[in-house]
């Protein structure tokens, strides 16, 4: 038989198919768990870090244990019941039952719609909150960037803030990562004495002699967009379309 | 075509038929996937797999493919190969995956790949096509290396992560250049590499 033939032609097209496809699903499967195991791992490795207990080398698994995750209701800033665990706030979003729309106006971090609530990681001490992480993301210049912001169990003070996903320039915007400039934020505030949302990112150097000083960071050098993006986005979670009421709450009550 | 030397055949691509020099194919990743050492070492290995893997596979089944579908074949193949390492790379190397981000699903559209399979395995025996897929996926190494390098070194002082020349940033003395941070910049590089080597090896100089 010729190889020109339309049976040839269909056959060899057919068992292509067939093979690519049984090498491509065995592939998956056969590996799925171990991607899962890898982004879990990531994620509560990156909630660690963000919390500042994380160490090279260290049991992550053991060391989570003592975090406590829970679901907030976004709106109202109270903690709600159900499996924080499996809350996937990324796909949440995108739903139309789970989401809401956030006007242009507010919506400082250009995510344009949020899910109506989020996970929050809280570390105890003593019964009384030592740390509190909120994940946080917005758009910089390329991409979405995924953040985790740890704060002091006062829900004022930033304990660190780390990126854990981003498409920024290396170099530039990707600069959030580099540790000296993630070492400017512990110890700033975000609100002030009023409860107002003070934390900015200015484009010159902070000058350290003056008050406002606690609330605002070095913008990154070369990375005018990605800082402002980065700006938007904090204030956008820390502000009453997103963690404000518990924010405000926890400054008032703790937990 | 059988008098073809197995050796000539995995060395002639490095130097003196280089699929990004002489060719000019592949660019589009060297672009984007230089500006880290670590990530070339990646990208260049994930690319060798698949090369080597295609070209095998096609040259297997190259008495049997009808000319009317053969690129459909081939992209199959291809595409199928990128598949698994994408799969394997975010398993075992989820660091690295996550910085290749799309270019390693981008291999399938790699000229090179699709090239070797069509020029080269399509005519010949799979062990012969095998060394060609990586012959290619050496020379193309080769030159991300060098840019990888390049790129790296002087952009943002480091090479694999290491402060070599240690920058301003991090209280050293070295101002990195931004500029090779930058995709661009590889466009330069590639090109002085190019010219570099057309003065080099003469016979590579096009003629108008």
């Amino acid at each position: 038989m010729s190889n020109e033939s339309i049976k040839r032609t269909l056959g060899v097209a057919l068992a292509v198919c067939v093979v690519c496809s049984v090498l491509v699903s065995t592939a998956t499967v056969a590996l799925k768990p171990l991607q899962e195991a890898n982004k879990a791992r990531e994620t509560k490795k990156n909630i660690l870090m963000a919390a500042g207990i994380y160490q090279d080398g260290m049991n992550i698994e053991q060391e989570f244990s003592k975090v406590e995750a829970r679901l907030v209701d976004l709106k109202t800033g109270k903690f709600i019941d159900g499996d924080a665990a499996s809350y996937d706030v990324r796909k949440m979003s995108k739903d139309p039952n789970e989401s809401v729309e956030i006007p242009a106006k507010l919506d400082l971090g250009k995510i344009r719609t949020k899910a109506t609530k989020a996970v929050v990681y809280m570390v105890r001490k003593d019964g009384a909150l030592e740390t509190l992480i909120l994940p946080i993301y917005g758009k910089g210049l390329w991409s979405t960037m995924y953040a985790f912001m740890a704060l002091k169990g006062d829900g004022n003070t930033v304990k660190g803030l780390s990126f854990y996903d981003h498409g920024e320039t290396p170099g530039l915007g990707g600069e959030v990562d580099n540790p000296r400039w993630k070492a400017l934020w512990p110890g700033k505030t975000l609100f002030d004495k009023n409860h107002v949302l003070q934390i900015r990112l200015p484009k010159q150097a902070v000058d350290r002699s003056r008050p406002e000083a606690i609330h605002q960071v070095d913008g990154l050098g070369g990375a005018t967009l990605t800082t402002r993006g980065i700006e938007g986005l904090i204030r956008f979670w820390m502000g009453a379309e997103g963690f404000g009421p518990l924010l405000k709450q926890i400054q008032a009550q703790g937990v | 075509m059988s008098q073809l030397k197995a050796k000539e055949v995995l060395f002639a691509p490095i130097f003196n038929n280089n699929p990004i020099m002489l060719q000019v194919l592949g660019i589009c990743s060297a672009l984007a996937v230089t500006s880290k050492l670590e990530t070339v070492i990646a990208m260049s290995a994930a690319l060798a797999f698949v090369t080597t893997f295609s070209n095998m596979g096609v040259s297997a089944i190259r008495n049997y493919i009808p000319s009317s579908i053969r690129i459909i074949v081939q992209m199959a193949i291809i595409a199928s190969l990128v598949i698994v390492v994408d799969q394997v790379l975010k398993a075992y190397a989820f660091g690295i995956s996550k910085q290749l981000s799309v270019f390693v699903g981008l291999i399938i559209t790699n000229c090179i790949v699709m090239g070797r399979a069509e020029a080269f395995a399509m005519k010949n025996p799979v062990g012969l096509s095998a060394l060609d897929g990586l012959g290619n996926a050496l020379g193309y190494s080769v030159l991300l290396v060098a840019v990888g390098v390049i790129r790296e070194l002087f952009g943002s002082g480091k090479l694999l992560g290491f402060n070599i020349l240690t920058p301003i940033t991090e209280g050293g003395w070295y101002q990195t250049n931004g500029l090779l941070l930058l995709p661009p910049s590889a466009f330069f590089i590639i090109g002085f590499l190019i010219w570099g080597l057309r003065t080099w090896k003469k016979d590579q100089v096009e003629h108008d």
